[in-house]
């Protein structure tokens, strides 16, 4: 025999998964959200996206390089979805430095001073989101108007969000069957028609996401149920309860961010703990906490704080809820 | 829903490319090599010298121990040396080397094919004659028979399983065994039965192999008792606990053995060894291998001579191809990568693969992204993405509390992994070393 021929430890065959497919998946998936982005808020979308994108990738590619001093990993796409990511929760006529601050904090702090893909506790484009809000609170909640806005960037004529235009209604004392007046039929703020993210709004595209994210099998169904099921539950409970002074379950569901925070940020994979019965109590965690900050918080949204709140307990989660071990218990048939 | 177990597992591609291919004898080696170490425990001890002439079937190692088997010649010929050398596990062990001149067996072997059903020894006798034959599990764990055999006091079978899972991709020769020695299956499984004093018997076949499920299902007819149930196809249902828990829904406790839940179980192959130990007086000295690989000319079943050296095999099935990259003895998923085609079959080797250089290869090591894979595939319900962290800062204690010894090493763990980590590799080295731990701790001090 004149060739050398390689030994290594079983197993010797491989499944055809790999870091790269899971985040080309992802991005895949976001392509119906982006889709009605563009559609929804034109030029400012299409702005705001490229910018997070490219100072995503490129602060993970300096750190790495100049800081880290570590092999250049920015092909693995994980730098590209939270770009992806973190510019779907942005308002679609932020100024660019201010994308780019928060790019940099998303992917500097949030993830890389942790060591990198992985190794994070919170959600990098939450985490930059988040920071965002505080430091920039007017601009981070000025939300151009959809249809109208395509043709504009910085000038986008603005207006509040549905969750807004609740939150402000009833702290004015009004009820809902006036507020209902204001804001758009479940219909169109199930296609996206509403000021929001630009990401965000369509709870349509979103969903189609989540259906090739399932059958690419890069999440389960676990979190996004549980979590979309958790607002809804909950919200239920309180609009059956009192329907003057609460919004309905749907329009709960259908609006802010939970959709893509059901989906696409709770799911993420590094952050969420690694058990089905974890999936479900963290995900149960972030629907009550979401709907707590909602209708009892100042803020009119929280879904981003209530994922980041639930990525806090994930190494708990993990550190006490094992899978169902083989052979635990005897069973005489 | 169809048959499988409740945790885990994958599938990878079966790549069965020697399905339809019927059991074809080996040319007999004009010199074998067969090694004292082919079972589980103790070696077995020489009982002949060199320079001594020997038959086929004739007894040359003794097995040292209870947990040990004994090695017969499988030609006839003369004993050229004894010494150690580097087997399938890449271990140098004692080995006898046989220098062939014929192939005269010794005058007790019933060479006769014709079927013989009558059982006529008892229990014990069977258990004590199955011994004396060096019967060992061929599904790969090559555990001595006759200890199985040995129900402990205080436990009683209730069930015999018989394995014929061969959920391994690539390897068909337990199905071709099923195909075309049904016959005789059935009549070892009988002799199990009578030796285990039970009642119930389930064949496991998986429903990629729906030829041998007919087959073993219409010659089933005659033998009361005797179940063939089809599962559904997923790796790894061969696992012993695994197919225990699919046929019968047991879980085998957490470092107990199948007789802990009132169930035995064999493989097809080794109900075909006991049948022609027990009817035929034949040991076991040869078995049916598979040569395959997707660049091999002609992937094959072969009945094999043990102690043939892995290149005769490959010669047979179309000569070594020019790509091969790795050389493995059993499946991808459990078997063992060889270092040189000249080492010999062993009882547990069911098959030899090759791999083209494109496939040999690892992947890139890349940071764990906690897709949680690794712990959904798991059939042990571990955690190898836990496990792997531990094993490499020697925290014996902690992966001890974590269930590394219920590890089985199916290497689900490392086949699914996004990231290409080594998860098994670090989990057997911790295995390894918390096995060593929990001895010490039994040795009185």
């Amino acid at each position: 025999m004149s060739q050398l021929i390689t030994v290594s430890p079983s197993p010797h065959v491989f499944g055809q998964q790999s870091v790269k497919s899971i985040m080309t998946g992802v991005i895949v998936a976001l392509v119906p959200a982006f889709i009605m982005s563009l559609f929804l808020f034109g030029i400012g979308a299409l702005v705001v996206t490229s910018i997070a994108i490219v100072s995503c990738v490129l602060t993970e590619y300096l750190i790495q390089r100049f800081i880290l001093k570590t092999a250049n990993r920015i092909s693995d796409g994980s730098a590209i979805v939270t770009g992806l990511l973190l510019a779907f929760n942005l308002p679609s006529n932020l100024p660019w430095w201010m994308i780019i601050t928060g790019s940099v904090f998303a992917i500097g702090i949030g993830k890389m001073v942790f060591g990198g893909l992985g190794n994070n506790p919170f959600n990098p484009a939450l985490v930059g989101r988040v920071f965002m809000l505080i430091s920039f609170p007017v601009q981070m909640t000025s939300w151009p108007l959809p249809i109208a806005s395509r043709m504009h960037y910085l000038d986008a004529a603005t207006g509040a969000t549905p969750l807004g235009i609740v939150k402000e209604g009833l702290r004015n004392g009004e009820v809902m069957s006036a507020i209902a007046q204001q804001v758009p039929d479940h219909m169109r703020l199930f296609l996206g028609y509403m000021n929001g993210s630009l990401g965000e709004v369509s709870a349509v595209a979103l969903l189609l996401g989540f259906v090739w994210l399932l059958y690419k099998r890069i999440i389960t169904w676990h979190i996004p149920v549980v979590m979309i099921a958790t607002v809804f539950g909950f919200t239920g409970v309180l609009w059956l309860i009192d329907p003057l002074h609460n919004a309905s379950p749907v329009f709960h569901i259908l609006t802010g961010g939970v959709m893509i925070g059901a989906i696409f940020m709770a799911t993420d994979l590094v952050t969420s703990p690694m058990t089905k019965t974890g999936m479900v109590i963290y995900a149960l965690g972030i629907g009550i906490i979401t709907v707590v900050i909602r209708v009892y918080g100042s803020y009119p949204e929280g879904v981003s704080f209530a994922i980041l709140i639930m990525n806090a307990t994930v190494p708990l989660i993990n550190k006490y809820i094992k899978p169902g071990r083989f052979g635990k218990e005897v069973k005489h048939g | 829903m169809s048959t499988t177990f409740a945790k885990g597992g994958i599938h990878p591609p079966e790549n069965k490319l020697s399905a339809q291919s019927k059991i074809r004898d080996l040319q007999i080696p004009a010199s074998v090599i067969i090694p004292l170490s082919q079972h589980l425990g103790a070696p077995a001890k020489p009982v002949v010298n060199k320079g001594d002439a020997v038959k086929a079937g004739q007894l040359i190692a003794k097995g040292d121990g209870f947990v040990s088997s004994n090695i017969h010649a499988s030609v006839a010929g003369k004993v050229s040396k004894i010494e150690e050398t580097v087997d399938i596990s890449g271990y140098k062990r004692p080995a006898i080397f046989i220098e062939t001149s014929g192939d005269e067996w010794i005058e007790t072997i019933n060479r006769d094919p014709a079927l013989i059903t009558s059982i006529s020894l008892t229990g014990q006798e069977i258990i004590g004659k199955i011994g004396e034959m060096g019967i060992v599990g061929l599904g790969g764990a090559t555990f001595p028979t006759q200890v199985k055999l040995s129900v402990p006091r205080g436990k009683k079978a209730e069930y015999l399983i018989i394995n014929g899972v061969e959920c391994e991709p690539y390897l068909t020769s337990d199905h071709a065994l099923m195909l075309e020695k049904g016959e005789e299956i059935m009549v070892g499984i009988q002799i199990l039965k009578k030796a285990l004093n039970v009642e119930k018997v389930i064949v496991g076949i998986e429903n990629n192999k729906t030829d041998a499920i007919s087959h073993l299902r219409i010659l089933a007819q005659k033998y009361p008792g005797t179940a063939v149930t089809g599962l559904k196809v997923k790796y790894p249902q061969g696992g012993e606990k695994q197919l225990i828990q699919a046929l019968v829904n047991r879980e085998v406790p957490s470092g107990g053995l199948p007789v802990d839940v009132s169930v035995v179980a064999f493989n097809v192959g080794t109900a075909f060894a006991v049948y022609e130990a027990i009817q035929k007086n034949k040991p076991l000295f040869e078995r049916i291998v598979t040569v395959t690989g997707k660049s091999l000319k002609q992937p094959a079943n072969f009945r094999v001579r043990i102690g043939t050296q892995v290149s005769a095999l490959i010669e047979a099935a179309g000569g070594l191809p020019e790509d091969t990259g790795k050389i493995i003895a059993g499946g991808p998923m459990m078997g063992k990568a060889i270092a040189s085609p000249e080492v010999p079959v062993m009882k547990g080797s069911s098959g030899i693969l090759l791999l083209p250089e494109t496939e040999s290869k690892r992947g890139e090591i890349e940071p764990c992204i906690r897709c949680s894979k690794c712990i959904s595939v798991c059939p042990m319900g571990l955690e190898p993405y836990l496990l792997m962290p531990l094993s490499q800062k020697a925290l014996f204690d902690r992966l001890e509390e974590e269930k590394v010894m219920d590890c089985m090493e199916c290497g689900s763990c490392s086949y699914t992994c996004p990231a290409s980590r080594p998860l098994l590799d670090y989990i057997r080295l911790g295995k390894a070393q918390v096995g060593k731990i929990i001895r010490s701790r039994k040795k009185p001090a």
